[in-house]
């Protein structure tokens, strides 16, 4: 129990969800102290979701484990785990506006960097086109023309809020965070970006 | 659509058939009256115009009484699916009121047609009837249709709720009804103990099939809708248990004698006959699952082998006075999964409609009797006896919620919060379950019988309607959801994607404590039940299964009806060429998030979607039709290589020519000589203003619109309407290959372009059909929109 202590304020979480993280990572890695790709595989579920390499991915990224500005790391132990589960903890709105914004932002960053795959902090119209072709994935009917299509469309649109109105000639490189936030202004994450198991108020635990 | 012109027409259709029905009810109603002072009236009538009234034979002659019961239910059945049907065409009341509630209105009007010309009802529901016929249909309905999974998973506060719930419901309003009785103000005082417990145990019979509905609307998460399913599920049978064991108690002893070893032997007969009836139905369910194996050749009694053993599950178990009900609900949960893999596509679906058909009758007769009681002379009105049993109901109710589910919230991975108790404890609606309880009193042992049964209808039409039809609203309220509204493309991705995102952290890290026990499971159902109970060449993967049966399902839906669902957009054609920036038209937004929203890939519906009255497609069928869409698309993929399909016709093999635009002058494909025959909504085709971004990816746009545009076979089909455009095409709409393409061949072509030629090489055609289905997006190519020129660009196809 007492190992679990730092990771406490981590997540503001109880220590008995810790334990079932613990557990759900001792299963998911097979009693080894790290986990690789390769044991995502265990997640049957997963094989549903169409944007499941991202996801995948995203465990991995050096950007979300706060260990450097790119490139992916081999494997994680339990502490990058929790690391990444506290993206999705609820933004506790008791703690003060500066707060909430800060971890709103935390949340959007993590968003971020799961469109921007190759860490150049500009989320390019490539990298748009292939989440888009992946979240039209299930369907034969819609060629990658249009997964294209709404990929350049989507790009306009961000383009035409973040920079305004455009010179016939100027270029739009690609969404950068700031600009990435200011599409997200009004939309509410709240509900989405967060998992329902670490729901729970912050407990001071001595164990 | 059609379906527009249609409304207008048939509330007034409907009601001049219901009043059809009405009218001929009332009709043979009164013949039925006519005929009772005189006896063979019309016999007689006719006798009396002949002079030997036994030598003639009559030409036209009425006996009513022969076909009197089954013609008036018939004609029941008949009323109630009428008003279903319009119930359902009139697009707002189902989102209003629960459709348990337009049968009671059902009921209640055809009791008052009964009781307003006099009628004897023919004495359809008895107990025994209602137990042996009526009863087994509808439990067998929500036992097999039930989610296994999150039952499974949250079995035990499902049984600890509708257990204990049941219980402190049924003893706590007995109580509180008897005290109320000890005043003498109310005249109840005859009314003794055990009277009371029974009614106690009836009134808990809760019937919140009519809220799943709405909390499907609602979106609820999913531990509390299967809490409320299983209590559903389960609370019949539990309170016919409870109404049985203190019947035979009331049936033994006068209460004064009632020892405490009868009390322990009542909770020891409760245990045993609810773990009896459990385990009579898992052997019936093993039994029946496993005969289902050898019917490959009659399988048409496949349907026949299931629903007897589940009927004969419920008889043997009431044979030995265990709970039929347990019995066939569990002997339907077993059977279940094994049974959908061993039989026919079409026992399946047979199955499954028939089952919701003979539980649509039952209920439907059940609430005809209950108006006929409503409107009717047998009531005995007593204020308090009312009002303090509508009050202790809720009471109750209240007092079982928050209490059990404080206890188990303390063992839950995701406890309940308030208001999903406040939701539960609002969706104690009674229904059908507790009337017939109360019509079913043995008049000898209960003198005051009327009593109850008003009481019981009162506590049915109030909960039924006044909690049925708030409870929406209030679901809606308790879980205030900020509406999104979609403006734009981005958000509609953003959304969808942040979904997607949170749907795969649950599964990384959802449900810990029931993976082991389930895995533990699995384990053990591969190596052993499977084996035993699935046919030999059956795929070991049920995904696999599915997927063969879907593309069956597909291809018999493709010969049947000719055409399948496939998107339909259309984007508006009407934007200018803009210099400058170039602009999304509102009208593209809008259909691009139309696509967009129909098309993406369906976040995995996390809600089991039950619903008591009509048939939804599977969310396990919808997931396994996307996974069979995209294991087509790969294969396509992997075709394109150049290997042909085994499939693949040679006979009558064409060669198309597909339409090519040319790199350097893309224009737009001539549309006009197309226009008029293409139908409604997929004339114009995808319009899209080019987009420019940064240089590099510009060229690199361009070069990968050339190669697609290389892999595309663009193919301009006539306006046949139906995807079996292969039909028109003379002699090479064989079924056979669209039987064999399955989904392939099924998508409706776009005409975008020209077709020089219609022929097509058979190989090449399948996917050509793929990939032609769909959206055609022009988007690389319009340089100049509106520019309709004539010209027909080739395509040469690789």
């Amino acid at each position: 129990m007492r190992v679990f202590f730092p990771f406490l304020s981590l997540l503001s979480v109880s220590s008995e969800q810790i334990e079932q993280l613990h557990r759900r990572f001792k299963q998911l890695s097979g009693d080894q102290p790290t986990i690789r790709k390769e044991n995502f595989n265990n997640v049957p579920d997963l094989e549903l979701n169409p944007i499941r390499s991202k996801i995948i991915r995203a465990f991995f990224d050096n950007r979300n484990l706060r260990k450097g500005p790119s490139g992916l790391a081999d494997e994680i132990d339990f502490e990058d785990f929790l690391t990444i589960m506290s993206y999705f903890r609820p933004i506790d709105t008791t703690l003060g506006e500066e707060q909430v914004e800060l971890s709103r932002k935390e949340k959007l960053r993590f968003l971020f960097h799961m469109y921007d795959s190759d860490s150049d902090g500009r989320i390019t119209l490539e990298e748009y086109r292939n989440v888009v072709e992946e979240l039209l994935s299930g369907n034969p009917h819609i060629e990658k023309e249009s997964a294209r299509s709404i990929a350049d469309g989507a790009m306009m649109e961000a383009a035409s809020v973040c920079v305004g109105q455009m010179e016939p000639d100027q270029v739009y490189e690609g969404i950068t965070f700031e600009d990435f936030l200011k599409i997200w202004q009004g939309i509410d994450i709240e509900t989405k970006m967060h998992v329902r198991f670490l729901n729970m108020e912050t407990i001071a635990l001595c164990h | 659509m059609d379906l527009k012109t249609f409304v207008p027409f048939s509330p007034c259709s409907r009601w001049l058939l219901l009043v059809a029905l009405v009218g001929s009810e009332a009709s043979s109603d009164l013949n039925e009256s006519a005929d009772s002072p005189a006896q063979h009236a019309p016999k007689a009538w006719f006798a009396a115009s002949s002079s030997v009234p036994d030598e003639r034979i009559s030409v036209f002659e009425l006996d009513y009484d022969y076909v009197q019961i089954p013609y008036e239910v018939t004609l029941w059945i008949l009323l109630a699916s009428l008003a279903k049907i319009g119930f359902h065409l009139c697009r707002r009341l189902p989102g209003l009121m629960p459709e348990s509630c337009l049968l009671i209105l059902v009921g209640a009007l055809v009791g008052g047609i009964i009781f307003g010309t006099d009628h004897k009802s023919p004495p359809v529901m008895d107990s025994s009837i209602y137990f042996l016929y009526l009863l087994p249909p509808i439990v067998l309905e929500s036992g097999y249709f039930m989610p296994t999974r999150p039952f499974l998973e949250n079995i035990g506060s499902i049984l600890w709720w509708a257990g204990l719930g049941a219980l402190v419901n049924a003893l706590g309003i007995g109580l509180s009804l008897y005290l109320v009785c000890r005043v003498g103000a109310f005249g109840l005082g005859d009314l003794s103990l055990l009277e009371t417990l029974l009614f106690g145990s009836l009134l808990s019979a809760v019937d919140p099939a009519a809220v799943l509905a709405v909390f499907e609307e609602a979106r609820v998460n999913e531990q509390l809708y299967m809490i409320i399913f299983g209590e559903a599920l389960l609370n019949d049978g539990i309170s016919v248990v409870l109404y049985n064991i203190l019947i035979a108690f009331t049936k033994m002893h006068k209460f004064e004698d009632i020892e405490p070893v009868d009390i322990l032997a009542g909770c020891a007969r409760f245990i045993i006959v609810g773990c009896g009836g459990v385990f009579f139905g898992v052997i019936f369910g093993f039994i029946s699952a496993f005969i289902t194996r050898f019917t490959q050749n009659i399988s048409a009694i496949e349907p026949l082998i299931v629903f007897m053993f589940s009927y004969l599950s419920y008889l043997a178990a009431e044979t030995l006075y265990l709970s039929g009900i347990l019995a066939i609900t569990a002997c339907a949960v077993t059977m279940k999964k094994y049974v959908e893999e061993n039989v026919s596509q079409t026992s399946y679906t047979t199955i499954k409609y028939f089952m919701k058909m003979l539980s649509s009758v039952s209920e439907t007769l059940i609430f005809i009797f209950m108006g006929v009681s409503t409107i009717g002379k047998n009531h005995e009105w007593n204020w308090a006896f009312i009002c303090f049993t509508l009050v202790f109901c809720q009471i109750w109710r209240a007092i079982s919620v928050f209490a059990l589910f404080y206890v188990s919230n303390q063992f839950r991975t995701f406890p309940f919060s308030i208001k999903d108790q406040c939701i539960i404890f609002y969706s104690g609606v009674r229904g059908a379950g507790s009337f017939s309880l109360a019509f079913l009193l043995p008049l000898s042992l209960f003198p005051r019988k009327k009593l109850f049964v008003t009481a019981t209808l009162v506590v049915i039409y109030f909960t039924a309607f006044i909690q049925g039809i708030t409870i929406g609203p209030l679901v809606r309220y308790l879980d205030v959801r900020k509406t999104n509204k979609k403006e734009s493309i981005n958000e509609e991705l953003h959304i969808r994607l942040m979904d997607h995102l949170k749907a795969g952290i649950e599964d990384v890290c959802g449900h810990w404590s029931h993976y082991q026990v389930r895995d533990k499971f699995k384990k053990f159902d591969h190596r052993y039940l499977r084996k035993i109970l699935i046919r030999k060449n059956q795929p070991k993967s049920s995904i696999v299964s599915l997927y063969k049966k879907l593309e069956m399902k597909q291809a018999i839906e493709m010969v049947e009806t000719g055409i399948l669902s496939s998107t339909a957009f259309s984007i508006s054609n009407q934007a200018q060429r803009i210099q400058g920036i170039k602009r999304l038209s509102p009208e593209d937004v809008e259909s691009m998030r139309d696509i967009l929203t129909r098309n993406m890939y369906q976040v995995r519906q996390r809600t089991p979607s039950y619903n008591k009255y009509n048939l939804k497609p599977q969310t396990s069928e919808k997931q396994a039709k996307e996974i069979l869409i995209r294991r087509q698309n790969t294969l396509r993929e992997s075709m394109r290589k150049g290997h042909s399909l085994p499939w693949a016709k040679p006979a009558g093999t064409k060669n198309i020519r597909y339409l090519s635009v040319p790199y350097s002058n893309l224009q737009l494909p001539e549309r006009d000589t197309r226009a008029p025959e293409s139908s409604d909504d997929h004339g114009s085709g995808s319009e899209f203003p080019p987009i420019t971004f940064s240089a590099p990816s510009r060229t690199g746009m361009l070069q990968e619109r050339r190669r697609t545009q290389e892999t595309i076979p663009m193919r301009n089909l006539p306006r046949g309407g139906t995807a079996l455009h292969f039909g028109h095409h003379e002699g090479n709409g064989s079924h056979e290959e669209l039987a064999g393409r399955g989904r392939r061949a099924a998508v409706r072509p776009r005409p975008l372009f020209h077709a020089v030629d219609e022929e097509y090489e058979s190989g090449e055609e399948v996917e050509g059909a793929a990939s032609a289905a769909g959206a055609r997006w022009t988007a690389e190519q319009g340089h100049n929109r509106g520019h309709h020129e004539s010209q027909s660009p080739l395509l040469q196809r690789k």
